[in-house]
């Protein structure tokens, strides 16, 4: 068990049964909240949005957007590298930090993986509305065709299409793999026949013997193994997008490291920005404790630091670059037409979580869900500037221009939020949020068993 | 109340064997399915490859070109010096139908669009889409024969589209031009049969012709 210095990472008097009894009523209860009904018609509001917007994309086409020369990347591009970044925190928390042992994860990680599913689904739209032929997407597939082609191997966006699909595939398995267990415990518990038959055949027949339990720990600490290099390779093939080009800006070897940094960042973020009203509506303080919130907070703090070095050095190389582009687009971002959005990202990103250093930040609730909305605020905003401001002064300033999100960029942005939040929504109602058998072994051994 | 909730199971044993098959069942058909849209992209019902058109008057390549020995430029004229190789005229027709076979009903749709002065509407059997660029004159300059991309004309009695036009099609003579090249002389023999040392013949005329491999999207996405 957890060493004796460290809070526990779940409230003392729980037994297996009460920990499943509490875990499991939140999806078999009878009757649903009325706050989940009021939180997804808001996001069922803004999902239909999305559907206009895009189906007004395909209809009209990509002009609807506010992207044009020279400003080609807009908030498409910004949308995907925010959402995708988020979907970094997921596959951290549960693959290398159950390879670590760290056990505090465990209330956090089912979550967390389905936020990086649901935020990834998010990511990988908006390559595809980008293309504007939505429809021809499978062209970045590669199969035998009747063009006599195959994708352009030796560009990043390619390996993009297969780091995203890879650590989707990956993380859907991981999170199914987990659940197996768990949907067998719904379905011996739940009443209604429909949910035992729906239940009952995603958990594919688990019986809990033996050779199950051992093949599901044999198969959980293979897709950690296989999991474990995708967080760091998916947001570094991302930051190739940007470093392998010659633009101002991105052409960079500080990229990699500090895009997976930032991801990390965002998605902890955003894991705390959901984790802290979940467990106050749904009453799980004993089991996503203060530790929880206090290690992400200093997860938070360490990999904010990284990002904080990696705006340190993009300056530095810089001015040491002795490239004139290179200069003028710091100053441009320091004084240009989006000054202000780059000190907002400062202020986000840098400024404001250091008061995480102190004890009393991180064990106060709300001012630590305040903090992880700025910083996903500020995450979205880096990217912002990222693209934005590297593109909109080229290299010629007679091609010089502004980019303006138009109303179909933001339908399109909030309306991801809105897909974003239907599914989490759906899977809280639906789904166990925190891993039933996994919290089970975190608690202490009881009289009763010793006996045995 | 407890023990309920384990007796009767929720599914039948047979799942156990329905499951198992249809896990791996679904490989096999996600791989039929792959197939199946293959074969069907490739079929005639897709790309018109040898499906003679009917044609309001049924002309013959094979008894024009093939038995009677007419040159290909008799009628189609712009074929060496301008991107289309050109449709004949009613007038190129009447040349010789205004003294042979003058009372055939079948030659009725061409005496009618000459005395009216209005075009025979033919069925286009080979063509191209819109956003492709294609040059009649370069390729018969270089050493293509009509016939490596019409297929045997000289024995169609109704012409068909003798291959796919699809772009891997193009690319497979872009990328290897040696492998169809033939003498400039040759291009407009219906009956021209490729030589057994082709590859030698033609890396020696692709120098010879200085024909490039173009292969740049925008050789042909102008």
């Amino acid at each position: 068990m957890g060493s004796a210095q460290n809070p526990p990472v779940i409230e003392p008097g729980y037994t297996y049964a009460s920990v499943t009894d509490k875990i499991s009523s939140i999806v078999l209860r009878r009757g649903t909240p009325r706050g989940w009904y009021f939180g997804f018609a808001i996001a069922f509001a803004l999902l239909m949005l999305l559907t206009y917007a895009v189906l007004w994309l395909f209809a009209i086409g990509v002009g609807v957007w506010g992207v044009n020369v020279p400003v080609g990347w807009g908030f498409d591009i910004v949308n995907f590298v925010w959402w995708i970044g988020i979907g970094h925190a997921g596959t951290l928390i549960s693959a290398i930090l159950l390879l670590l042992r760290q056990r505090w994860r465990t209330s956090i990680n089912r979550f967390a993986e389905a936020m990086t599913l649901f935020a990834v689904a998010c990511a990988g739209m908006f390559p595809l509305l980008h293309m504007g032929r939505a429809w021809l997407a499978y062209w970045l597939l590669p199969y035998p065709n009747t063009m006599g082609l195959w994708p352009q191997f030796r560009s990043p966006l390619v390996w993009d299409v297969f780091a995203v699909s890879t650590y989707a595939t990956v993380s859907l398995l991981f999170w199914f793999v987990g659940l197996i267990p768990d949907l067998a415990t719904l379905r011996d518990r739940a009443k209604k026949r429909a949910a035992k038959v729906i239940y009952g055949f995603l958990a594919m027949g688990w019986r809990g013997s033996a050779v199950h339990w051992h093949r599901y720990e044999m198969a959980s600490l293979l897709l950690a193994g296989l999991a474990t290099p995708l967080v760091i390779s998916v947001h570094t093939v991302v930051s190739f997008d940007f470093a392998v080009s010659v633009i101002p800006g991105w052409h960079t070897t500080i990229f990699p490291p500090y895009f997976v940094a930032g991801a990390i960042y965002s998605g902890f973020a955003m894991v705390m920005t959901l984790a802290i009203p979940i467990r106050k509506f749904y009453g799980l303080e004993d089991f996503i404790t203060m530790r929880h919130l206090e290690n992400m907070a200093k997860v938070m703090l360490a990999t904010g630091l990284i990002v904080a070095y990696g705006y340190m050095m993009e300056t530095f190389g810089a001015f040491y670059s002795g490239n004139g582009y290179e200069k003028f687009m710091i100053l441009n971002r320091w004084g240009g037409p989006y000054a202000l959005f780059y000190w907002v990202l400062i202020a986000c990103n840098i400024v404001i979580p250091q008061f995480m250093w102190f004890k009393k930040v991180r064990t106060n609730v709300a001012v630590l869900f305040a903090i992880s909305l700025v910083v996903n605020i500020g995450m979205w905003l880096e990217r912002f500037i990222i693209v934005v401001t590297s593109l909109h002064r080229d290299f010629l300033p007679s091609s010089w221009g502004m980019y303006t999100p138009t109303k179909y960029d933001w339908a399109t942005y909030v309306g991801t939020i809105g897909l974003f939040l239907t599914l989490l929504f759906l899977f809280i109602r639906f789904l166990p949020i925190i891993s039933i058998s996994e919290m089970r072994g975190l608690v202490p051994s009881t009289p009763e068993e010793k006996k045995r | 109340m407890r023990r309920l909730e384990f007796m009767g199971q929720v599914f039948h044993r047979s799942t156990n064997t329905i499951a198992r098959v249809s896990i791996y069942g679904a490989v096999f058909l996600i791989a039929a399915l792959g197939w199946a849209v293959y074969e069907l992209s490739a079929s005639p019902y897709v790309t018109d490859v040898n499906v003679a058109k009917d044609q309001p008057v049924p002309f013959s390549h094979k008894h024009h070109a093939g038995e009677l020995g007419l040159d290909c430029r008799y009628c189609h004229t712009s074929v060496e010096t301008s991107p289309s190789a050109g449709m004949p005229p009613t007038q190129t027709c009447m040349t010789c139908h205004s003294q042979i076979w003058v009372k055939s009903p079948m030659l009725e749709p061409v005496r009618s669009s000459y005395r009216d002065d209005k075009s025979i509407q033919w069925v286009r059997v080979n063509a191209v889409p819109d956003f492709v660029y294609f040059n009649h004159s370069i390729h018969v300059n270089k050493g293509v024969g009509c016939t490596t991309c019409h297929g045997p004309v000289a024995d169609m009695p109704l012409t068909w589209r003798a291959n796919t036009l699809q772009m891997s099609w193009c690319l497979d003579c872009h990328r290897n031009p040696e492998k169809y090249v033939r003498p400039r002389s040759e291009v407009f023999n219906p009956h021209y049969a490729e030589p057994a040392n082709q590859l030698e013949i033609g890396l020696e005329l692709v120098k010879k012709y200085k024909i490039q491999s173009l292969t740049n999207c925008s050789t042909c996405h102008r």
